[in-house]
């Protein structure tokens, strides 16, 4: 008798949803994100909303990190370069925000190129001193082209509209970043399993053998950091819009970090891990505010301890992450899947 | 234009370019025996400047005490770091290193943070506030003592390296670990020993610059900046760092001078990067550094 689930050629192997019982849950899941901002209060839209951006940016990120092996450190940059082209659009040419987020995501991409290009002679370290430089050089670009950027006061944004309507609060939003997370993940899903995706897994295990297949370096490598910096340009200009509200300091070197963070404990190379980085490690300092609440009304200094203990708690994460469970939380949940497929016959 | 504005300018290039080539020869010391890159060294540096701070204003010792106090300290430092968080690293992919040097130093600030306020202090006076007046230009007192001590510790790690067993050792294992192993080097006890070194650097950098400049807890950022000098010296090369140091010091000063009226300020901050970019682009291994030839 046929125990578990087989598959038997290559189709049925790269099917999105492999089987009647994922279709089954995910149709549930979608159930509930669509009721879910008509049960949920503000704040908790508010933490799903930041949710979906984290996952934009971590799903991008992954496809440069996780399945080109392209280390950034310069993703905040392109965060940036988005957030700032959008705000600039919008407020000083009058382009409509729906015009506006797929540019912002091109003109992200672009910047992602140009610093793409030392990605064709250098790699490893020599790379990642790159992608670092950027970010510092775009930061700087931020706080001091003030013609364009408005420099440390920042630009006020009016939130996009349909018609008549409005959105402004948490709940309204919802639905634009609900829009283009489904995008976002469902385009990585389909890229992964594409000649990209492979050719892309390909130069992360051995470039020089890639290239030797046929692969050409030049234009996947500098694909990879075009749709990566697309992603990050697209979550950093719904980011903003969001806030109503852009400044320099929105784009520090943490927030790269903070990206990494959710990348690598959700599992490098797995979008599906990508997804649970980012609600990880958005829920995490919510957890850490509602502990630190309770703290608070015993030892009141306790509250200005929480900004450098979520640092030390999201490098604990990376480096307790990268020790002991180096594929992340994807790892995880697929060996919850298999203990259940198999149970009670693991062996 | 004033010839003398310039000359001062690039002294004091000199001066700082002593303190950036001891910092990056705590990054090349880490990377020559460890192929890591430590990007917690700015981390390293602020702990080191925090630990001299305190040991001189909280139990009231005099200096060359809170300096072997930091000495200390950077040792332990730098082998409980090797031990616990780099070894299980060891066969990882670059990434995943460079990764955790990335976690170290987050983990490393939060905790600065949480134990010293983010509040700026100034240093107490340890050298002789008198400015060195060489006719031509003067040297502040803070930076002339800061190239004092960035020129000795250079010096002794140069020796140490040069001439001793154990410098032997580190350099054996530099070159080709397998080998060095085969002949009784404990190559373990070298990556903890490089370690150490980096972190030495990386206190006496920090214990210097917060003196010319007061400590806080983001003051780390010049490591990030130190980059630059072993990108333009060569990751590898000791030489590399020093000569590297004056040369990014005095771009880093002319860019001040220069290009700061243009754009209204910042430009310091910045050249280091764009040299790094520049660099990385045009000769990515640097002025000295080892051209890797790679085969599949």
């Amino acid at each position: 008798m046929r125990c578990g689930d087989f598959k038997e050629n290559y189709i049925d192997d790269e099917e999105l949803f492999p089987s009647p019982f994922t279709k089954f849950w995910l149709a549930l899941f979608f159930i509930f994100l669509i009721a879910f901002p008509f049960m949920a209060n503000a704040h908790l839209l508010y933490i799903a909303n930041m949710i979906g951006f984290a996952v934009i940016g971590a799903v991008g990120l992954n496809l440069l990190a996780g399945f080109t092996g392209q280390i950034s450190l310069g993703h905040a940059a392109f965060i940036g370069v988005g957030a700032y082209t959008s705000a600039i659009l919008v407020t000083r040419y009058g382009i409509s925000f729906w015009l506006s987020i797929p540019l912002a995501g091109l003109v992200s991409a672009l910047a992602g190129m140009v610093i793409g290009i030392p990605s064709l002679r250098v790699k490893g370290l020599y790379l990642c001193i790159a992608t670092l430089a950027a970010q510092f050089i775009f930061g700087f670009t931020f706080v001091h082209w003030e013609s364009m950027t408005k420099g440390i006061t920042g630009i006020h944004i009016p939130p996009p509209a349909i018609g008549g309507f409005q959105f402004d609060t948490e709940k309204n939003f919802y639905w634009i970043t609900l829009l283009f997370v489904i995008l976002g993940v469902g385009y990585a899903r389909n890229l992964v399993r594409s000649k990209m995706g492979r050719a892309f897994v390909a130069i992360r295990d051995r470039d020089l053998a890639a290239e030797i297949m046929g692969i050409n370096l030049f234009r996947y490598k500098l694909s990879a950091f075009a749709i990566s910096s697309f992603y990050a340009g697209v979550a950093g200009a719904l980011w903003v819009s969001f806030l109503k509200v852009v400044t320099p300091e929105h784009f520090p070197f943490m927030l790269c970090i903070q990206y990494l963070a959710m990348v690598i404990v959700g599992g490098l190379g797995s979008v599906i891990g990508s997804i649970f980085g980012a609600v990880f490690m958005t829920l995490i300092p919510e957890i850490l505010n509602v502990l630190s609440d309770m703290v608070k009304s015993y030892s009141p200094g306790m509250g200005k301890l929480i900004i450098p203990f979520k640092q030390v708690v999201f490098g604990s994460l990376i480096v307790g992450f990268l020790i002991f469970e180096p594929r992340g939380l994807a790892e995880i949940w697929s060996r919850i899947k298999k203990f259940f497929t198999l149970w009670p016959f693991s062996y | 234009m004033d010839y003398s504005i310039l000359i001062q300018v690039v002294v004091a290039g000199v001066a700082t370019g002593g303190v950036y080539g001891l910092i990056a020869l705590g990054f090349v010391l880490i990377y020559k025996a460890t192929s890591i890159l430590n990007l917690a060294m700015g981390e390293f540096m602020t702990l080191g400047a925090f630990i001299c701070f305190t040991s001189l204003t909280i139990i009231h010792v005099p200096f060359y005490i809170a300096f072997f106090i930091t000495i200390v300290f950077a040792v332990i430092l730098g082998i409980v770091i090797e031990t616990l968080i780099l070894r299980p690293m060891i066969g990882e992919p670059v990434i995943s290193v460079i990764m955790v040097t990335i976690g170290l130093g987050a983990i490393l600030r939060g905790l600065m943070y949480m134990i010293w306020d983010p509040t700026y202090r100034t240093f107490p006076p340890i050298f002789p506030p008198k400015p060195l007046n060489l006719g031509f230009a003067v040297i502040p007192s803070g930076l002339l003592w800061g190239f004092i001590f960035a020129l000795i510790t250079t010096l002794v790690f140069i020796v140490i390296f040069k001439f001793s067993r154990t410098g032997v050792a580190m350099r054996a294992t530099a070159n080709d670990q397998q080998a060095a192993l085969s002949m009784g080097v404990s190559v373990r006890g070298v990556f903890a020993l490089s370690w150490s070194f980096g972190a030495i650097a990386a206190v006496i950098g920090g214990i210097v610059i917060g003196n010319i400049s007061g400590i806080d807890i983001y003051m780390g950022d010049i490591g990030l900046a130190a980059l630059s000098v072993i990108i333009l010296g060569g990751l590898d090369s000791i030489g590399g760092a020093i000569l590297g140091g004056f040369i990014v010091a005095i771009l880093q000063n002319l860019a001040g001078l220069y290009i700061d009226p243009l754009i209204g300020g910042g430009a310091k901050e910045v050249a280091p990067f764009f040299i790094i970019l520049l660099i990385i682009m045009i000769r990515p291994y640097g002025l000295f550094g080892k051209v890797t030839i790679e085969r599949v």
